[in-house]
């Protein structure tokens, strides 16, 4: 071994290992690459299996257990939740507003909620043994949750082929209802929320132009940016450019800086909070100061408080809004506030909502029976929620207008 | 835009710098690759952060609280993950490289869980006034901060190399890294020279973590290990151990995702910046300064 002590170029050492450990160093890359957790309400398109009329020989009705006349109806309901794993904060949330609306609804003398939990840990296979489990033991009336869009593409499909009605509270990606006709859900989809801030904005700012980032690794990100490029083009906004990132990048300067080049009048960004705060705070600082306008992912208290000063004139549309002039609102944020020791989240609401629907339908439908609590369900029209006036389509999906907010002096406001 | 874009680029590039010198000191004298350097940025961030915005520390006590806390966790890594594994004249016994890289791995395993544990999972705002001194030059924001850390990697790399070169500590360190037994035997503390080299290496970790925090304006947990394998990789590209292939390689890195960006497609950051690496370590498989095994 021969050692350049006379250090011209630079100072060396040995590298006669090197080599040895090279295919380690690439096999490391590989491991940390994949293993890389995103902390990610994610979930994509749910495939379209179809509802297809396949019943099939589980039909076990649950025992109606009705009381003779004059006594409360008694329902088993099944909730699904990620109450650990990677999507356990928003997993505990829903749970919370499940719990809070069985509570009261089991105050009152009409209906009287049998409520089941299982955690599904954020996982297909935990998801799919939940369901499982809590159709063939439980005998469950009806199903709500579970936390994932990636989820419910497992779930849903049970449930539908079994005949009992799922209502989802937290699934946003595409295509969900579409797993077949047992499928609800009262959560605002971005295809929605979205164009409904776009819209605003644009009728507000008078925007011509803009440019999107998104996160192209996510995707949750991913159907988030392709519902903004499809509106930006059926608006007849101009996108001057269009920049990714990929998770785990804490430096986003460069795309920041092509963007401000091409002068657009707002950002249209789908990014999950932690990362799209940090995005606004570099904008910011680089002195880009148009509006931002984001997806549901952006839709957080924690923005403010990561991102300070610069989150003001960033726009989202949302189905909740706390400080909505409403006494349901108001008293819904101070029992749960009483009953948790935290503010509820939009997550918490959706949830809180959902139950108070589905035993609205059972109230309706009078019985245990899976079908016709499904056929109630559906037709729920001009419920009047804390989230404001809910109405399922025709495909069971979200029908209301969503609340446009932005951010000024580091608050959530109704932009109009 | 363009000159924009290379500040930006000669930011990211000193900081991947930084960042790898790290590596190349502890790679060089214990021909391991510690593992846990990644981790050991990210706690120096987070300290730093904790210090000046949680305690209201002045920045320079924050920034030296830093520096002596990454220090301290170098020394305990040392003693608990690496010292175990030597033999005592410190010569590393047969596969010893391996079983060393493996109890890195296992450091920082456990720094991560443990930073999810003290810290969360989100990103928490680092803001300081001193972050947002800034020069206009025309259209052109310069932020003094980019100026420091561009100065910082400079210099810290000059003087590992002057000290290196010239001390008499340096120099044992050179001949432990020859050869353990040989520097042993003219009367070199190999254990301290190592000790030296492993805790060195740790505080330019904590030093590189409380200025990227201040330069992006926030911590997170997960910097650590996007910004330890972007270490990793330079070091693999600038020639295993050297300080100047560590400097150069940065620049190189941070440039090249940056115009990568600027000129091409974003998707594509990563991507195109490794296939350089690659094209690189075909023409020269010990990379740009790496000196050839006899």
């Amino acid at each position: 071994m021969e050692v350049d002590l006379n250090v011209n170029t630079g100072v060396y050492f040995k590298a006669y290992r090197f080599g040895a450990l090279l295919p380690v160093l690439i096999i490391l890359f590989i491991l940390s690459a994949s293993c890389s957790n995103p902390k990610a309400p994610s979930g994509g398109p749910a495939g379209g299996q179809s509802a297809g009329g396949s019943q099939s020989a589980a039909d076990r009705q649950p025992a109606a257990d009705r009381q003779s006349a004059g006594g409360p109806l008694t329902v088993k309901v099944g909730i699904i939740a990620a109450l650990s794993g990677p999507a356990a904060s928003y997993g505990i949330s829903i749970n919370n507003g499940f719990k809070l609306a069985a509570e009261e609804i089991n105050f009152g003398a009409d209906v009287k909620l049998t409520v089941l939990v299982e955690d599904s840990a954020g996982s297909q296979e935990q998801a799919l043994s939940a369901v499982k489990k809590l159709i063939n033991s439980d005998s469950v009336s009806a199903l709500l949750g579970p936390t994932l869009s990636t989820e419910m593409r497992v779930v849903g499909p049970e449930a539908n082929s079994n005949g009992v009605p799922i209502l989802a509270t937290s699934n946003t990606a595409e295509g969900i209802t579409g797993i077949g006709k047992y499928v609800l859900r009262d959560s605002m989809p971005e295809t929605i929320a979205i164009p409904a801030a776009i819209g605003q904005a644009v009728k507000r700012y008078g925007i011509k132009s803009v440019a999107i980032l998104y996160g192209d690794d996510d995707v949750f990100t991913k159907s988030g940016f392709d519902t903004m490029k499809r509106t930006a083009e059926s608006t007849g906004l101009k996108i001057t450019d269009v920049e990714k990132f990929q998770k785990g990048q804490a430096d986003y300067n460069a795309q920041l800086t092509k963007i401000k080049s091409t002068n657009p009048d707002c950002v249209l960004c789908s990014a999950l909070y932690n990362e799209g705060a940090v995005i606004i705070g570099q904008a910011r600082k680089m002195g880009l100061t148009v509006p931002f306008i984001g997806g549901n992912g952006f839709n957080s208290p924690r923005v403010v408080e990561i991102a300070g000063g610069a989150a003001n004139g960033l726009i989202v549309a949302t189905p909740w809004f706390p400080l909505r002039q409403d006494r349901k609102v108001k008293d819904f944020i101070t029992n749960y506030e009483k009953r948790f020791g935290q503010k509820p989240d939009q997550f918490s609401a959706q949830a809180y909502d959902g139950m108070y629907m589905l035993a609205e339908a059972i109230k309706k439908a009078g019985s245990a029976d899976r079908d016709k609590i499904r056929d109630s369900l559906a037709g729920i029209k001009n419920f009047d929620g804390v989230l404001g006036t809910f109405s399922f389509d025709e495909n069971r999906d979200v029908s209301m207008a969503p609340y446009v907010l932005i951010v000024e002096n580091g608050q959530f406001r109704l932009f109009q | 835009m363009l000159a924009e874009q290379l500040i930006n680029g000669l930011t990211l590039g000193s900081i991947y710098a930084l960042i790898a010198i790290g590596y190349t000191l502890v790679f060089g004298v214990l021909d391991i690759i510690n593992m846990a350097h990644g981790e050991i940025f990210m706690f120096g961030a987070f300290a730093g952060m904790l210090m000046s915005m949680k305690l209201g520390a002045p920045l320079p006590v924050a920034f030296l609280g830093s520096v002596a806390l990454t220090a301290a966790m170098g020394y305990v890594l040392e003693l608990l993950a690496l010292r175990p594994l030597r033999r005592p004249s410190g010569n590393m016994e047969g596969n010893a490289g391996l079983s060393t890289l493996i109890s890195t791995i296992g450091v920082a395993i456990i720094l991560e869980n443990l930073s999810l544990k003290l810290f969360g999972a989100e990103n928490q705002p680092f803001r300081t006034s001193f972050g947002n001194v800034k020069f206009t030059i025309g259209p052109v924001n310069i932020y003094l901060i980019q100026i420091v850390i561009l100065l910082a990697s400079g210099v810290l790399i000059c003087g590992l190399a002057l000290w290196l070169k010239r001390s008499r500590s340096g120099r044992a360190l050179r001949a432990t890294a020859e050869s353990p037994e040989t520097a042993a035997l003219m009367g070199v503390d190999t254990k301290k020279i190592i000790t030296t080299a492993v805790v060195t290496a740790s505080a330019m970790a904590g030093t590189a973590g409380v200025l990227v925090a201040m330069s992006f304006s926030n911590v997170g947990t997960r910097m650590g290990v996007s910004m330890g394998l972007k270490g990793l990789a330079i070091i693999v590209f600038g020639g295993m151990g050297s300080v100047n292939g560590a400097l150069v390689g940065g620049i190189i890195l941070g440039m090249a995702e940056t115009l990568v960006v600027a000129y091409g497609d974003s998707g594509y950051r990563d991507a195109i910046a490794f296939v350089i690496i690659i094209g690189v370590l075909l023409l020269k498989p010990k990379g740009l300064f790496g000196q050839n095994a006899s």
